[in-house]
């Protein structure tokens, strides 16, 4: 399929959500949410990982949605999927056992850790934006061989120190998860609307592995909250292909 | 064993002013004829559990029915903010709410230990985070076997559990199909169970993915066709997503929502009038 669309043109949560959908490898059992998460792990099944399992929280496992569902207990989903099963069984025999190699979450706050919050934006009892909470985030970026973090650059979104921590990335650094016991590997990437960040190989902490083409490194440092360190074999994400665009824009399309 | 009655029979007989009151359904057949019929009822001080409180606890909260809430995650999926939970929690509009804060695996744990009878659940969660410090009722247990440390969190056991299925039988066996959540658990976890069906039918044909209910584990079963609106029953009707992108427009002020909800909760009498209160914007269902 031929789409019209030049090349050149796409926004940058299109290709936030391109990098995140190159991430996961065929045949991949992948836990997402509904939104970028849901949006990606369907363009991956759609481009070059039609093996890829997709479970959702409300209980579908195998999910194969032609449209992207709006919410995460959309028909579509149960219509599609190999099993629908109940909530305490999704957590508890799937989630918990650790039968799942990707989460993908999304954020309001990140910091260098890879820790997450979703609760509040101030002091808990006070809170200044209360924001929806933890749903199924705390359990599954423990037990999930994996996660994949997304999320829209910025100092209040990327920053030195969360004012709540929903769900535990590396603690207070990289060995944290061990003496938390907490049997997954925990968040290997983080894709924002700029670019890619990774675990340096001596710290532990996030840094900037990857900019989305035509942003500046410098750019990226300015726009996060800690001081990020840039990484000598920096690459630019290569730009989303026509078929990536088409196939995302088609499940867009009908995003209602 | 279960009594077929009305709905509004079966909220002023289940639910009653102080009581602890989960409305069950994940995105799925969301019991709103009940919220509805409780915001009618007036009921207040209630404790109301949910893990996902959708809009229609926006609702209960911003009509001025809650004084505590215990959930998981409290948002419009795929649209956005609960407005008037927000201004409960953050301005303590229209009175203060008191909120108990879990993860969906401790919620699910919580109402499987209340349908099992069991005192507490059990589960490998909460590590790290910031919520065992906000939340006392997470606690943590070695295990005896393995010396693990797990996270424990007490059962539920509400006054009144509500659901919606899509079918009963004859004999007041429930079933229900597609996505079935916690359901099964907090009907079994309750003091009194509500449930809400489609149609009652003279015999279940089997369905795949289906859960039955059997009669005496359900109290009273009240036939509301298109009960969960804007929610749906699969097979029946569907979710109706434009209204879910509208909540916002309709509850962000709080003067706007309280005029939306006298014109079409307090102002209808049953559901009935409720869903032809909205005629023209409704999306119809044609399964």
């Amino acid at each position: 399929m031929t789409s019209h669309q030049p090349n050149t043109e796409w926004t940058s949560d299109e290709m936030m959500t391109v990098a995140a959908a190159r991430e996961l490898t065929n045949g991949a059992i992948c836990f997402v949410g509904i939104g970028l998460p849901s949006t990606a792990a369907n363009l991956a099944r759609a481009i070059h990982a039609p093996d890829v399992v997709l479970i959702y929280e409300s209980g579908c496992i195998g999910a194969k949605p032609d449209r992207i569902p709006p919410s995460i207990g959309d028909g579509i989903l149960s219509e599609t999927a190999d099993a629908v099963i109940s909530i305490p069984e999704i957590f508890s025999y799937w989630l918990q056992a650790g039968r799942i190699d990707v989460g993908f979450l999304g954020a309001a706050q990140v910091d260098r850790w890879g820790n997450i919050n979703t609760t509040v934006i101030g002091d808990y009892g006070h809170p200044k934006v209360r924001l929806p909470g933890a749903g199924g985030a705390p359990e599954i970026a423990t037990s999930c061989k994996s996660v994949i973090i997304t999320l829209r650059h910025g100092p209040r979104a990327l920053v030195e120190k969360l004012d709540f921590v929903t769900s535990m990335g590396h603690g207070n650094g990289p060995d944290a998860r061990q003496r938390w016991g907490l049997p997954g590997a925990g968040p290997q990437v983080i894709f924002t609307d700029l670019g890619v960040l990774r675990p340096d190989e001596e710290s532990g902490e996030f840094s900037l592995v990857g900019v989305h083409p035509g942003v500046d490194a410098g750019d990226v440092v300015r726009a996060t909250g800690w001081a990020l360190k840039v990484s000598p074999s920096l690459v630019e994400t290569p730009a989303p292909t026509e078929r990536e665009l088409a196939a995302l824009r088609k499940f867009v399309s009908h995003d209602q | 064993m279960a009594r077929v009655v009305s709905l509004n029979e079966a909220i002023s007989g289940a639910v009653h002013d102080g009581d602890v009151v989960a409305l069950e359904g994940f995105t799925h057949l969301i019991p709103f004829a009940a919220g509805h019929e409780i915001i009618r009822q007036e009921r207040r001080d209630l404790t109301l559990v949910r893990m996902t409180p959708d809009i229609i606890y926006d609702q209960l909260i911003g009509m001025g029915c809650a004084k505590k809430l215990i959930f998981s995650w409290a948002g419009n999926p795929g649209a956005g903010s609960l407005y008037r939970f927000r201004d409960a929690v953050e301005n303590a509009i229209p009175h203060e709410l008191e909120i108990e804060e879990h993860s969906h695996a401790g919620m699910a744990a919580r109402y499987q230990a209340g349908a099992s009878g069991l005192p507490f659940g059990v589960l490998r969660g909460y590590r790290g985070t910031d919520l065992s410090k906000v939340t006392t009722s997470i606690s943590e247990i070695t295990c005896p076997f393995t010396g693990e440390t797990l996270a424990a969190v007490p059962a539920l056991t509400p006054d009144v559990g509500v659901i919606c299925a899509q079918q009963a039988d004859r004999k007041g066996n429930v079933m229900m199909w597609g996505i079935t959540g916690v359901q099964k658990e907090v009907v079994l976890a309750a003091r009194r169970s509500v449930v809400l069906v489609e149609e009652i039918v003279d015999q279940f044909s089997p369905k795949t993915n289906g859960v039955v209910l059997p009669a005496w584990v359900v109290d009273t079963i009240s036939v509301v066709p298109s009960g969960p609106h804007p929610s749906y029953a699969q097979d029946y009707s569907h979710r109706d997503n434009s209204f879910y992108a509208s909540w916002e427009r309709i509850s962000r002020d709080r003067e706007a929502f309280l005029a939306w909800m006298t014109e079409h909760v307090l102002n209808t009498g049953d559901h009935d009038a409720y869903l032809a209160s909205l005629d023209g914007t409704r999306h119809r269902s044609d399964s």
